[in-house]
């Protein structure tokens, strides 16, 4: 078990030296830092000094070293676009992320898991079988086009629900909430929803799956017999025994989310990292640029990481790999 | 004795040309057998066909500046008040047929899915095949290039690369060049897949007798691999390629519509949705509508056949 831990952990950390790695190949070689941040006057003695100060003509491994343990603190520099520091940037924005990721796993549970069931027991059904061919089609679905359509029907036809921004947000402490208020609330359902999609199709697809291969199971058999009720055999006998690999499935997922929610947040104007991040490609802030990519990769890297290790803990078979 | 001449002749004759092999083959007796894969196959031909045959169909060349008229601007579709004919599907915000740009955009799309299979298909099973019938070091390498990637999603490394390709590149290049490096952002990631698909399974192969007796006679290295290991892998390959083309196709669709794609002048569905979007709120919901619908028919139809082939190719289910 300790070689086990000890692998994946060593895993995790050669990932996250080698996204950092390129994070500094961006952050040290895409646009001059120096140029980025004198203002036009200074001397050619300034601009040097400046260099030094930086530590610029340090070597390569070095400045590398350097990045890395900065890094590691949170130090991710100034942003070249208005010379705030990039972690408070990141850290305001991190809120409005962060809910929009777990509201949208939510729905995804709420609405894929009864689906999932419904689809496993009705098989062979005219409606279980369209709602799994439906399926097929909300993968296919482009994550921004759902979001458009929404905005178009619920914002624009109908005008039930805001179509952009978060609406009004409460501060407690550093961390920001929209949840507390109606406007807040409201402004949430049309971004989560359109970022659940793919996921509660995957979720449905998938207890489907885990469903059909239990309700062959002995145990199953063996209930029906002793008389227990259909809905009760269902929903508390089968099901509980495919989350499993629910659980696993979302977690493993929260890390996609977050990635696709740069795409929604586009969509919807919604504060978040992502929007954060689409800002500085428009502005080439590179330092911006790489601690996000430092950050979502390390959200990323450590809930797979957790994940194997809970993984193993439960299953001893997994250890040896 | 004419018996026998005649049953010679008969299986001489019979050697059966390939459109009859498809005919008589299993994947074709399921293919007859779901009338969704068969849908989705019709539509998909006629979306191709249509995209590729779009400058004899349509009314106008939409990226050709010196075609386009401003007084045409943000006409309605043919069936609403205000419609003009020819433009059945309205004209965007610069006069441009919607219906031809959608064609010119679908025509980009297909090209860089495409592309983009045929890049990650190529340089990942080649990779795969070397990891798998060398092992060692050649194996330990490419399997963590391959983790480390895939600890990443895929859609954030496209984009990444998209954006900061942009960036390095000469200005001049930067419109020329984006097509392909679009393609190289979706190649980058969608590689690792092929590669350990043909891995897992060239491991299987190179201990089997066929490939012992080509060795035996000295047949080389590369003609055991290309000649006789790759063609038993091409079956879990094909479902991959199909998915991946979609995939393809959504990933460019979604990095045009983020600014990170196409340049405007070019065609492209992302970038019509794109502009599109900035008029919602005003009314004309048409520029970004049917563009979309388009998208989805491609794609929707190519995961439909993709998973009918998934189902169809899986012994297990038969």
């Amino acid at each position: 078990m300790i070689a086990f831990l000890v692998k994946r952990i060593g895993n995790a950390i050669l990932v996250m030296l080698t996204v950092a790695f390129f994070a500094f190949l961006i952050f040290r070689f895409l646009g001059d830092p120096v140029e980025m941040m004198v203002n036009e006057s200074a001397t050619q003695v300034e601009r040097d000094e400046l260099r030094t100060r930086l530590g610029l003509n340090d070597g390569f491994l070095a400045q590398y070293v350097r990045f890395v343990t900065n890094a590691a603190q949170g130090e991710f520099g100034l942003s070249w676009r208005n010379q705030q520091n990039v972690i408070t940037l990141i850290a305001d924005r991190f809120p409005a992320t962060f809910e929009l990721v777990i509201i949208a796993t939510i729905l995804s549970l709420a609405i894929g898991i009864p689906l999932g069931v419904f689809t496993a027991i009705g098989r062979g059904r005219w409606w279980a079988e369209g709602l799994q061919f439906s399926s097929i089609v909300g993968v296919s679905l482009p994550s921004f086009f759902v979001g458009i359509i929404l905005i178009l029907a619920f914002s624009v036809s109908l005008g039930w629900l805001p179509g952009y921004g978060r609406g009004e947000v409460v501060q407690l402490g550093w961390w920001s909430t929209g949840l507390l208020t109606p406007s807040g609330r409201a402004a949430v359902v049309l971004p989560a929803l359109s970022l659940s999609l793919f996921q509660i199709t995957l979720v449905m697809r998938l207890v489907r799956a885990e469903m059909l291969e239990i309700l062959r199971a002995d145990f199953i058999k063996f209930a029906r017999a002793r008389g227990v009720k259909r809905q009760a055999l269902w929903f508390r006998h089968a099901l509980k025994n495919c989350l499993m690999p629910v659980v696993t499935l979302t977690a493993m997922q929260v890390g996609n989310l977050i990635a696709f929610a740069l795409v929604t947040e586009t969509v919807f104007q919604w504060p978040g990292m992502g929007m954060l991040f689409m800002q500085a490609v428009t502005f080439v802030d590179i330092p911006v640029m790489a601690a996000y990519l430092c950050i979502v990769s390390f959200i990323f890297v450590t809930l797979n990481t957790f994940v194997d290790i809970a993984y193993a803990v439960i299953d001893p078979r997994l250890r040896a790999a | 004795m004419t018996i026998v001449d005649q049953t010679t002749k008969n299986i001489v004759r019979s050697a059966p040309s390939r459109l009859a092999r498809l005919r008589d083959s299993d994947l074709w007796w399921s293919f007859t057998r779901h009338p969704s894969a068969v849908a989705a196959a019709t539509l998909l031909l006629l979306l191709i066909g249509s995209a590729f045959f779009a400058p004899f169909i349509t009314v106008q060349n939409p990226y050709d500046l010196a075609s386009l008229d401003l007084l045409n601007a943000e006409i309605p579709p043919i069936w609403m008040e205000g419609g003009q004919w020819p433009f059945l599907l309205g004209t965007d915000t610069q006069g441009r047929d919607l219906l031809s740009a959608i064609l010119y955009g679908s025509r980009a799309s297909i090209v860089i899915g495409a592309a983009s299979v045929a890049v990650s298909l190529i340089v990942g099973s080649s990779l795969g095949l070397v990891a798998g019938y060398y092992g060692k070091w050649a194996d330990g390498l490419l399997m963590r290039a391959g983790d480390v990637l895939l600890s990443m999603p895929t859609m954030l490394i496209a984009i990444l690369v998209s954006a900061l390709a942009r960036q390095a590149l000469p200005p001049s290049l930067r419109e020329v060049g984006a097509s392909g490096v679009i393609v190289l952002a979706i190649s980058l990631s969608a590689w690792v897949q092929y590669a350990r698909t043909v891995r897992a399974l060239t491991m299987v192969e190179r201990n089997k007798e066929y490939v012992q007796a080509a060795r035996l006679i000295r047949v080389p290295t590369w003609r055991i691999l290309v000649k006789h290991i790759l063609p038993n892998t091409t079956t879990p390959l094909l479902v991959t390629a199909t998915l991946n083309f979609g995939l393809g196709i959504l990933i460019e669709a979604t990095l045009s519509f983020l600014g990170v794609g196409m340049p405007p002048e070019q065609p492209s569905l992302g970038t019509l949705i794109r502009i599109g979007n900035q008029y919602l709120f005003s009314g004309q919901w048409w520029i970004v509508l049917f563009p979309g619908l388009q998208l989805c028919l491609l794609v929707v139809s190519i995961n439909v056949l993709g998973d009918w082939l998934r189902d169809a190719l899986n012994p297990k289910l038969r």
